[in-house]
């Protein structure tokens, strides 16, 4: 009867996979994360160089709205390196005293800037396509950071006989294979302070991380309690079966 | 309920309080010495698992309610600020999403052990029926739930789900208008929705609570399907079973957690990560996967029923398939008076048994299917699966009841139980 129910559960379980397939025809290829597994972390150094990859390269047309500079201590950014990154930056507010709106530096408590005022903006600077907000694009996608690290990485040649429309590339990840996102990385684009290769590949690889990160930013403090929960459930239900084998002892069931 | 003699406790407190409202008592002779046949096994565990998932829900639903907003412009903005700024509240909302997977996960086998042990047969056809009520109510709390985080796959779901209504004849726009509360899937709507969610799992309480009533009427079912005939067949249901729902339930827990904490978003739609955008429609509109089978069942009627020779429509095939749909739950319900085979139990039916398990699997490759694009080999599939999930209960059982054979049954738990241990 154990087995009966370990196979119904596990069967429950197994089959959930089935239901999301995979909508276009490209296989995702499988990457190595430091944050995969369930005593995964995140690469401090790869966060801080995704972040740079952010502003300095895809910040020009994508928003991450949900994050606050202050979120930034995470990376291991000080205080003031994180109220320095912010002051960059500006935001329209008030009314003051006067009734007037002003401009001012932004604090680490202000979101990150948006590259555009609203969708249409968006859209009207880049031919019409919408860059999707980046906060929640690993989750928001199969495949999470392999998918971002497949589309940055996924720019070819198109096909002989593939006819693309102006502001159309090939990307062999994207669904539709067609995106209207130029291939934004090159190698030597930004240049990194602790001696990590400047390669294409490099950058999408800690970009993605830092898009993990900023999509699941409780992941380590999650995955840690996970820990001491499943420790602490198998040790109480230990003592369970325990008790509950001693009590059943003088019964013939 | 307890009510005439009553025995005295020794603590003045619990006295007092006892002789005024006799709630001690009650829980005495309800879950202290209530005779339960001994010899359940771990399938008899889900009905408290199904409890605890129940009353997880409502209390983490609440803490989230106080920090959600619903209002269409920023109901996905407050999901996000709970998963960010509140304080734990990405265990809340993971404990919340996982949770309503894992309590109809504890609820299907719980269902299952129901049809495999004869558990809706006489006496128990009510406790049945408040069961499927119960599971009916989930479903209504489940969908409008999955609406409130207001991402693409909650809009788009609603949209499809309630535009089913409109199958029905002359009504059906009214009714979809009124869900709505406009001309489409809107702010009304989820407000509506909202309200009702927060509603629906009180009223699941209550019926919870009529079912488990039932239940300490009629005493629970067995394995063996034989009812105990004294005092060598039964337990106290404290200590026995108290301790064992409690192993059963750290278990259960253990699996939740694996998902709650590592998994976390394996069995949800990274579609739904996306905010809700009426003038984008995702290609692959698919409902959580508790509903698939029914959604599988749904799209199966893909054909009008019509007069033979005339051509008239009778059934269009979008009301086929609501009716097919809401046909599959009603055939629960119906259950109790389809099967009247004398025989409870599955263990004593080898044919019963054959085809329960066919309408297992038949349930699981429905589920595939209804995760599946309706193309290909998975519409046929899913309508040999529908043809066989309505056959299991209006041709299999019916024709059990006349042909299966009656097997000897044990003559009492206690019998069945010491034979057991001398063969072992």
């Amino acid at each position: 009867m154990k087995k009966i129910l370990t196979l119904t559960v596990a069967s429950f379980l197994t089959f959930s996979p089935l239901v999301h397939a995979a909508e276009s025809g490209h296989k995702l290829e499988n990457q190595q994360w430091s944050f995969e597994g369930i005593f995964g972390t995140y690469d401090r150094g790869a966060l801080q160089r995704g972040f740079q990859v952010y502003s300095q390269v895809c910040s020009a047309c994508h928003s991450m709205k949900y994050l606050s500079y202050r979120n930034l201590e995470a990376l291991g950014y000080t205080d003031d390196e994180v109220k320095a990154i912010a002051s960059q930056y500006t935001i329209m507010d008030g009314p003051n005293d006067e009734g007037e709106m002003f401009e001012r530096a932004r604090k680490p408590s202000d979101r990150f800037k948006s590259p555009y005022d609203n969708d249409k903006a968006a859209r009207y600077a880049n031919g019409g396509a919408l860059p999707p907000d980046l906060s929640l694009i690993t989750k928001a996608r199969e495949g999470g950071a392999d998918y971002v690290y497949g589309i940055l990485t996924g720019y070819e040649e198109p096909p002989e006989g593939v006819d693309l429309a102006a502001g159309q590339h090939w990307n062999k990840v994207m669904a539709g294979n067609k995106i209207a996102m130029a291939a934004p990385l090159s190698d030597d684009i930004v240049s990194y302070e602790d001696g990590s290769p400047t390669t294409v590949d490099q950058y999408a690889r800690d970009v993605a991380q830092f898009l993990t990160w900023a999509a699941e930013p409780e992941m380590e403090i999650r995955k840690r309690t996970g820990i001491k929960v499943i420790l602490f459930l198998l040790a109480f239900a230990g003592i369970m079966y325990s008790v509950k084998k001693k009590i059943w002892a003088d019964v013939k069931h | 309920m307890a009510s005439g003699t009553r025995e005295k406790f020794d603590n003045p407190v619990i006295e007092w309080v006892d002789s005024r409202l006799p709630v001690f008592s009650m829980m005495q002779k309800e879950y202290g010495v209530f005779p339960t046949p001994k010899n359940f096994n771990y399938f008899w565990n889900f009905g408290a698992i199904a409890m605890v998932m129940l009353v997880t829900m409502i209390v983490t639903g609440i803490v989230l309610a106080m920090n959600y907003a619903a209002n269409a412009d920023i109901a996905f903005s407050s999901v996000e600020r709970i998963m960010r700024d509140v304080n734990h509240g990405w265990l809340l909302r993971y404990l919340h999403a996982n949770g309503a997977s894992f309590f109809f996960i504890a609820v299907y086998i719980h269902i299952f052990r129901g049809m495999y042990y004869g558990s809706y047969k006489q006496p128990r056809e009510l406790l049945w029926i408040l069961g499927v009520v119960i599971f009916l109510l989930m479903m209504a709390t489940a969908f409008m739930g999955y609406v409130l985080p207001w991402g693409q796959m909650s809009f788009w779901g609603a949209t499809v789900i309630t535009n089913l209504f409109s199958a029905i004849p002359l009504v059906g726009d009214s009714i979809v208008t009124l869900l709505w509360g406009g001309f489409s899937v809107d702010n009304p709507t989820l407000n509506r929705f909202f309200a009702l969610h927060y509603l629906l799992p009180f009223v699941i309480f209550a019926v919870v609570f009529l079912h488990v009533w039932a239940l300490h009427v009629t005493g629970s079912n067995n394995p063996l399907g034989v009812e105990p005939k004294g005092k060598q067949d039964t337990l106290p249901f404290h200590p026995y079973y108290t301790m064992k729902d409690t192993f059963g339930v750290l278990v259960f827990l253990i699996v939740y957690s694996a998902f709650v904490f590592f998994l976390p978003n394996y069995l949800g739609h990274p579609d739904n990560y996306i905010p809700a955008d009426p003038l984008v429609t995702p290609p692959h509109i698919v409902p959580e996967w508790y509903f698939l089978p029914f959604y599988a069942i749904l799209r199966a009627i893909t054909f009008d029923i019509t007069i033979p020779f005339t051509g008239i429509i009778l059934i269009p095939a979008k009301l086929g398939g609501v009716i097919a749909m809401f046909g599959s739950i009603a055939m629960l319900f119906a259950l109790p008076f389809i099967d009247k085979h004398p025989v409870r139990s599955a263990v004593f039916r080898p044919w019963y048994k054959i085809a329960l398990m066919v309408f297992v699997v038949v349930a699981f490759v429905l589920g595939i299917c209804g995760g599946k694009p309706p193309e290909g080999i998975w519409v046929p599939l899913a309508q040999v699966c529908t043809v066989y999930y309505f056959a299991f209960f209006l041709v299999i059982i019916p024709f059990l009841n006349k042909k299966e054979p009656v097997l000897e049954l044990p003559a009492s738990i206690n019998d069945a139980v010491l034979k057991k241990s001398k063969k072992a």
